[in-house]
């Protein structure tokens, strides 16, 4: 009797706010938009029948037509590609750093990569926005270097998109790195330097593909979240940065077309499944491999 | 142990800045006296102190704090049950479905959850407010604090739990006395996640909330759409300030922890010899 | 069979403390415990004995009620347990981990139970006291269980699950995790608390050693079901089995087809052209019959010349020698290239190490040395 309740609650909690929403988005996303409140029709009050009885996909083929959807699903695919592959670039030599550092740092240095983290989001984004800025430090610096001669538009483009993701999603990419290295066995490398390797090909063919289950996660971890971004774009990124979080956003609030923004979620959510899939199975097949 | 390369040292180096010196000079600049946020006239505190006076700013705070206690609680207790369902619960209907929805919302984008949760709210007619806020964190929060403690209970030697059974403790008791003090760690961690996580959120607040009541990220946010502000340097500060010193304090005590277990087992050691 | 001799498994009336009746326990498709019976009589020392995933450790969780069995019947003092919660069960059980809760002082620790039944403040402390005298750990009531040895550790788990005075004391590899030497002494002291409580216990293990030592009866397993039943000494000397005889110390297997060649007495052929071996055996064989000679390489003798009159009598040379100590074990290949095993203790400090490799040796036994065997 207790078991069923300590199974119940959370069971039911979770069903009527976490899986009905999605059910009522994807209801939403095939209905009509009205000037109404709320602002689409049929409405629950209508009747759960009423709501299913009148599908209709002119939303999604709105999507297909209009091209400002589409240009947005592939900038955001391509902006979350690229700025993973740069948190990779920039996240594995400060997570090789940590593993090769005297065992009493390490847990010193794991707190500092976990302690931005507890920080707020909202915080590390704004803190760019005063260093990019046209008269912001780094304009500052780079004038005072003599290396440009006017200040260089970086706010309000794609470029500080990718500093603000880098920035805020790195702690994601070096956890999962660090965590493979520090399990590897460090005399592994000298037996391949003993074979005959040099330094970097015992890098390249011991350390490497060794920390490979370490680079998936980070990389999906990091690709994931930021495919739906919004406060970064938002914040940082210009009028041209088109990122599929900002459009729903903005379908929602300012334009108040609540069937297209639930469109746009249901197509986003699509797109997610994969990597979402991907990634789960990596995962399983780690938790396997070390058992 | 090999001593650091200089490849290591130099990435470690500009490593932490890249990840330190955003936040170092935004709480430097906290405390600039000319309203120019880039342009340095002086140490002054003059922010602080308008912060202290801005009403919105502390009536926001206030909300926030509100909605970050009470939803972590919830979340806390439920996440817990549900990791206890997810770990020792067996087989029983819908279970492939229930962990489903224990790790969706880890990747859900914000942006869906918080239109979900709204058109959920504005469907049933749950005006929006302080209660919409905490229903929609309590909801996120709790898988994630479900996965912190769950991943506690796996490592859990389950004989603990059998011998409180085979010595007469009823499962509620066994429960009570010795399951929940070993992984109490694993629940306040998750219970401070969840505070944080509710102390942060921007997307999924701004769908949920309603005008009677706003969170200091909302707040933040519409602040700094139009720029740099001082008095956001400032809240920035504090609010940095607050949980370095949270997490500090925290590492500390685990770690004392931690150091005196491991004397007590060399004394052990010793003792016996 | 005189009166002092604690053996009620011999007594046709003796009521069974645990009886197992055609219990079978599956796991999916996988059946752990195959239609086993079983009793074990009040105040009995009992070994379960076998290797890993034999079933051992199922049969006991089957009585302490953390597994449900799928069929048969398990009694305590003739009442039907099957539907009892372990929280409800006069038994108690020792955990291979020792599972003691690390939250608590060793003296929580053995109090645990005692508060659960209710018990008033001044009987607990007079129970615990009496629990840490038993295991000699009055100096370490206030302590926390990783602030004391393994050893320590080990008797705070025996003092907890005696606590309750269970008329059904299990314990789950007592012993494992403990060294050698340690391991040796704390047989003892089990063996000691176990008559000085009176209480009932049956242990599992894989150690047979172990379970030669402390047990009244050893039960072998294998693949969920019992093999053989009984004292550690008739195990040894009379397996019923070469299971058993392979499993429970070192032993050497001649195989051939008995002959029969005498009242209680057969002769093995066991290689072309040789001698038969000569063997006694009341259990009776057919002419022509597969049976094993199980035969321990201590009843075997070993000397450079030819005894006078031996029974068994055959010569090889010397494979190996394995020095033990106390004892020398001799791998002796016969010219049919079977290799026997024979050991002779080192009773004089300056061995004449007359025997050596290669050298040419006769083995000899007697015609009781061996146990015939039909499987």
């Amino acid at each position: 009797m207790r078991r069923a309740a300590l199974i119940a609650v959370p069971y039911f909690w979770l069903l009527v706010l976490f899986l009905v929403p999605f059910i009522i988005v994807f209801k939403i996303s095939l209905s009509d938009a009205a000037l109404a409140i709320p602002p689409y029709t049929p409405t629950l009050r209508d009747g759960i029948a009423a709501m299913f009885a009148e599908f209709d996909f002119e939303n999604f083929v709105f999507l297909t037509e209009d091209d400002l959807y589409w240009k947005a699903y592939l900038s955001s695919l391509r902006i979350a590609l690229l700025s993973t592959f740069l948190t990779l670039l920039v996240g594995y030599p400060i997570a090789y750093g940590m593993a090769r550092a005297p065992e009493e740092w390490r847990p010193t240095l794991m707190m500092l990569v976990i302690l931005p983290f507890w920080t707020s989001f909202l915080i590390r984004v704004y803190a760019w926005m005063g260093i990019l800025s046209n008269e912001g430090l780094l304009n500052q610096l780079l004038i005072w270097l003599g290396l440009i001669g006017e200040p260089l538009q970086m706010l309000n483009t794609n470029f500080a998109v990718y500093v603000g993701i880098v920035y805020t999603y790195l702690p994601f990419m070096i956890l999962p790195i660090y965590a493979a290295l520090d399990r590897m066995d460090g005399s592994l490398i000298e037996a391949a330097e003993d074979l005959g390797c040099s330094r970097l090909q015992a890098f390249w063919l011991v350390t490497i593909p060794l920390s490979r289950n370490g680079i998936i996660a980070g990389s999906f971890l990091v690709f994931i979240p930021a495919l739906g971004e919004f406060v970064i774009p938002s914040l940082l990124g210009g009028s041209g940065t088109l990122m599929i979080g900002k459009v729903l956003w903005e379908e929602f609030f300012n334009n108040r077309d609540w069937p297209v923004a639930s469109a746009v979620a249901v197509i986003l959510l699509l797109i997610l499944v994969i990597p979402i899939v991907l990634f789960q199975r990596n995962q399983q097949k780690q938790a396997e491999a070390e058992q | 142990m090999r001593r650091l390369s200089w490849f290591n040292v130099t990435s470690l180096t500009l490593g932490f800045a890249f990840l330190y010196l955003p936040m170092v000079i935004l709480i430097i600049y906290s405390f600039n006296a000319s309203k120019l946020v880039t342009v340095w006239a002086g140490f002054s505190t003059r922010w602080y102190g308008e912060l202290i006076q801005n009403e919105a700013f502390l009536d926001a705070a206030w909300v926030t704090l509100k909605v970050a206690v009470i939803s972590s609680t919830l979340a806390t207790v439920l996440g817990t049950m549900a990791a206890y369902t997810l770990v020792r619960g067996g087989r029983f209907f819908g279970r492939t479905l229930f962990s489903g929805m224990i790790y969706a919302p880890l990747v859900m984008p914000e942006v869906i959850t918080g239109l979900s949760l709204l058109l959920l709210f504005i469907g049933i007619g749950l005006d929006r407010g302080v209660l919409t806020i905490v229903l929609a964190h309590t909801t996120f929060s709790m898988c994630y604090v479900s996965v912190v403690v769950s991943s506690r209970l796996i490592s859990f030697d389950r004989s603990l739990e059998e011998a409180a059974l085979d010595l007469g403790a009823s499962p509620f008791d066994a429960f009570r006395l010795v399951t929940l003090p070993i992984i109490a760690p694993a629940v306040i961690s998750g219970w401070l996640l969840a505070f944080t996580l509710s102390l942060d959120d921007l997307v999924i607040a701004s769908f949920t909330a309603g005008p009677s009541a706003t969170t200091l990220p909302i707040k933040i946010f519409s602040a700094v759409r139009l720029g740099v502000s001082p008095e956001i340097n400032a809240l920035s500060t504090i609010m940095i300030a607050i949980v370095t010193v949270g997490v500090l304090t925290a590492s500390l005590v685990s770690k004392r922890a931690s150091l005196r277990q491991q004397q007590d087992a060399q004394a052990a050691e010793r003792a016996t010899g | 069979m005189s009166q002092n001799v604690f053996a009620p498994w011999d007594d046709p009336n003796a009521k069974p403390l645990i009886r197992f009746q055609n219990v079978t326990k599956r796991f999916g498709e996988f059946v752990a415990i195959d239609d086993l019976t079983l009793d074990i009589f009040e105040q009995e020392f009992f070994a379960l004995l076998g290797p890993s995933g034999c079933g051992k450790t199922t049969m006991m969780r089957m009585l302490a009620g953390f597994e449900n069995i799928s069929a048969g019947r398990i009694e305590l003092s003739g009442q039907d347990i099957g539907k009892v919660p372990p929280n409800k069960r006069a038994v108690n059980m020792m955990f291979q981990s020792y599972a003691l809760f690390p939250h608590l002082s060793v003296w929580e620790n053995i109090a645990f139970g005692l508060k659960r039944d209710r018990k008033s403040k001044e009987q607990i402390d007079a129970r615990v006291a009496e629990m840490l005298k038993l295991t000699r750990l009055e100096k370490f009531a206030h302590r926390k269980p990783h602030q004391i040895s393994g050893g320590q550790r080990q008797r705070v788990a025996l003092a907890r699950s005696l606590a309750k005075a269970p008329k059904l004391l299990l314990l789950d590899e007592p012993l494992g995790a403990l060294d050698k030497k340690l391991r040796q002494d704390t047989q003892f002291e089990l063996m000691d608390i176990q008559e000085q409580t009176g209480t009932t216990f049956v242990i599992v293990t894989h150690d047979q050693e172990e379970a030669m030592t402390v047990a009244s009866r050893v039960a072998v397993m294998d693949e969920g079901r019992i093999i053989q039943v009984a004292t550690p000494s008739a195990i040894y000397e009379y397996p019923n089995s070469v299971y058993v005889a392979d499993f429970i110390g070192d032993v050497n297997i001649i195989e051939g087809k008995a002959k029969p060649a005498g009242e209680e007495l057969f002769h093995l052929e066991w290689a072309e052209g040789r001698a038969p071996v000569k063997a006694a055996s009341q259990q009776p064989f057919s002419e022509g019959q597969t049976a094993h000679l199980a035969i321990r390489p201590e009843k075997i003798r070993i000397s450079t010349e030819k005894p006078e009159e031996a029974v068994n009598l055959f010569e090889g040379k010397v494979l190996d020698i394995a020095y033990l100590g106390n004892l020398s074990t001799y791998h002796v290949e016969l010219p049919s290239g079977q290799v026997i095993k024979a050991q002779t203790a080192n009773t004089r400090r300056l061995a004449r190490r007359d025997i050596t490799w290669e050298d040419p040796v006769w083995i000899s036994w007697s015609a009781t040395a061996g146990v015939m065997l039909d499987r």
